[in-house]
């Protein structure tokens, strides 16, 4: 029982941001003496080998599979194989679309411990306690994975921040056994193209939520947003029902505001995947009825009003 | 052909709530419940593949849970599901998600499904495990967080497309029989008629127990789970600087914000 193993995430070509944050994660519970490795897992993975030699990386294993495209049965085969023959105490995931199709899965065929989007990571003697939300994050739950020799998490994107430097960790290779093909990777469609506006690089956007109640509403809160020189995002009810395209939603699954400085958020509760997309925002101005939305645990202020009514007073706040 | 379609009754906090004398889950009474709003749409693609085949589809609702959980299958009867069964025992108290889905593979034994959707997450806990943990212990083809769905009754595969992050889809092709996770999004669920949920609300749902799928102790609730909560609490959380007033002065400091930020050019 020793070590800690990172699984770093790439695709096509490139690896993911969070694969990084993991080792910083790992920093908490590392033993004095324990080793920390991360696994390349890709069809050639000595192309990642650059990006993971960070500090606190001891040693990179690349693990070459057949596969190009994303492969839950492939990446459960060779992780099953590779945990086995190492025994870390402690594996750590990113927790992102890949892994929800494969963490759990090989969680269970290997009777390891198991949470998904932990946020903090701890040790209580012997104990490895791993801490999550619950009831819509509301609560916070702390988890102990009793008789559990390996623990498998996935950590939470961006509570870490990843190592900065570069360092020479030792590199070795294991080879994993096949699996059998049963599922076939076609292609990778964008769904931003099309519209005008890239949500990406705007400075200041007006988003709007499920409060918006319907359609026929969206009108004047785009109205609203040209009159103050906002960019007109939303969250994803608002995509899902094609009231705004689909290339105007923020959140884990839709853009990252990676540019914006000020954002008025308008009838959006806050949930977990909408917040990935902006709690990062210097000034968040949140306006909705319900005093309790947790949109205000993130947002510098807070104005519990009706939209409607506070969209019409701040228009005319605007009108010369 | 069946469609098995595994959903939860979630729960959510009243406003005021207390954390249980043992400090590891919330007072019962403090939650409000109902179907996961990820199933609804679940059940809604399995009524597609249902009227669109021109052999008899059967959609099968699968709940882990107590008594209350019914009303969450009443909902998927009245929306067209054929049958439902709820699993419960005292002894899946305590249950993670992984326990949950020993259960749900056993009822899959059972039932010989050949396609097995599930919710993404569920809007309590967001452990997206469920579904791909019932796909491991079935050992079949699995793919998660799933927005378009293409599969006609009986045949060996379907053609999905994964949502990922940033707005990009990868469509994939996949044997069958398989466990797909079911995204927000794929579909609009379907209201049910008055005359439907009056329907719904005669027809039976199968009660089963853990040992009814032949499940042995050591499978069921915490014995077969991956995790313990050890305890729950509530976080100190950051909180905004509230703007107060009356909504004309509410709406004045925003302006003044924006034009503090934004350099006055609006």
């Amino acid at each position: 029982m020793s070590g800690i193993l990172v699984i770093a995430e790439q695709r096509r070509g490139e690896l993911r941001p969070a694969t990084l944050e993991m080792v910083t994660a790992a920093q908490a519970v590392r033993r004095p003496g324990s080793r920390l490795a991360v696994a390349l897992l890709a069809d050639e993975p000595q192309r990642f080998v650059a990006a993971v030699s960070v500090p606190g990386v001891d040693e990179i294993v690349t693990v070459p599979l057949a596969v190009r495209d994303f492969d839950p049965d492939a990446l459960e085969a060779a992780l099953g194989a590779l945990i086995g023959a190492r025994r870390p105490s402690l594996v750590l995931v990113p927790h992102s679309i890949d892994s929800f199709g494969y963490a759990a899965a090989l969680a269970v065929k290997g009777g390891y411990g198991f949470a998904s989007d932990v946020f903090r990571i701890a040790r209580e003697g012997e104990a490895l306690l791993a801490t999550r939300g619950g009831y819509g994050q509301k609560v916070n739950v702390e988890l102990d994975f009793p008789g559990k020799a390996v623990v498998l998490l996935t950590v939470r994107a961006n509570v870490f921040k990843p190592p900065e430097g570069q360092a020479t960790p030792a590199v070795s290779t294991f080879a994993a056994p096949a699996a059998r093909v049963r599922l076939i990777g076609r292609e990778y469609i964008e769904v931003s193209a099309g519209d005008d506006i890239d949500m990406t690089g705007a400075e200041f956007i007006l988003a709007i939520g499920r409060g918006v109640g319907e359609q026929a509403n969206v009108e004047q809160f785009r109205e609203l947003a040209d009159a103050i020189g906002a960019a007109l995002g939303c969250s994803r009810p608002i995509a899902d029902a094609g009231w705004l395209p689909k290339s105007r939603q923020i959140g884990q699954s839709g853009k990252t505001a990676s540019a914006c400085t000020l954002y008025l958020a308008m009838g959006i509760s806050g949930a977990i995947q909408h917040l990935a997309g902006m709690k990062h925002v210097a000034t968040i101005v949140a306006v909705n009825q319900d005093a309790s939305a947790s949109i205000f645990s993130v947002a510098t202020y807070g104005v519990v009003a009706d939209i409607f009514e506070f969209g019409a007073a701040l228009r005319a706040q605007f009108r010369s | 052909m069946k469609v098995l379609v595994a959903v939860k009754q979630v729960a959510a906090l009243d406003e005021d709530f207390a954390i249980r004398a043992d400090g590891r889950d919330v007072e019962a009474d403090f939650l409000v419940r109902d179907l996961n709003e990820w199933d609804d749409y679940s059940l809604e693609e399995a009524m597609k593949i249902k009227e669109a085949a021109g052999t008899p589809v059967e959609v099968l609702a699968v709940c882990v849970g107590a008594e209350e959980a019914d009303e969450a299958l009443r909902k998927c009867l009245a929306k067209g599901a054929d049958r439902a069964i709820r699993v419960w025992d005292d002894a899946l108290a305590g249950a993670d998600a992984i326990a949950i889905a020993r259960v749900i593979a056993a009822v899959a034994r059972r039932e010989q499904p050949q396609l097995l959707l599930a919710g993404a997450q569920a809007a309590d806990h967001a452990f997206a495990s469920t579904g791909i943990a019932v796909a491991a212990l079935l050992e079949w083809p699995h793919a998660a967080v799933i927005t378009q769905l293409a599969y006609t009754a009986g045949a060996q595969s379907a053609v999905v497309r994964r949502e990922l992050e940033g707005g990009v889809l990868h469509e994939m092709q996949i044997e069958c029989p398989a466990v797909l996770t079911i995204q927000l999004g794929i579909n609009t669920p379907r209201y049910a008629s008055l005359r439907s949920i009056k329907q719904a609300a005669a027809k039976p749902i199968e009660v089963l127990t853990p040992a009814d799928l032949k499940m042995t102790p050591g499978e069921v609730g915490e014995a077969g789970s991956l995790s313990r909560v050890r305890r729950m609490y509530v976080p100190e959380k950051g909180r905004a600087q509230m703007i107060e007033g009356s909504i004309d002065e509410q709406a004045a400091r925003v302006a003044q914000l924006i034009r503090e930020r934004t350099g006055g050019a609006a």
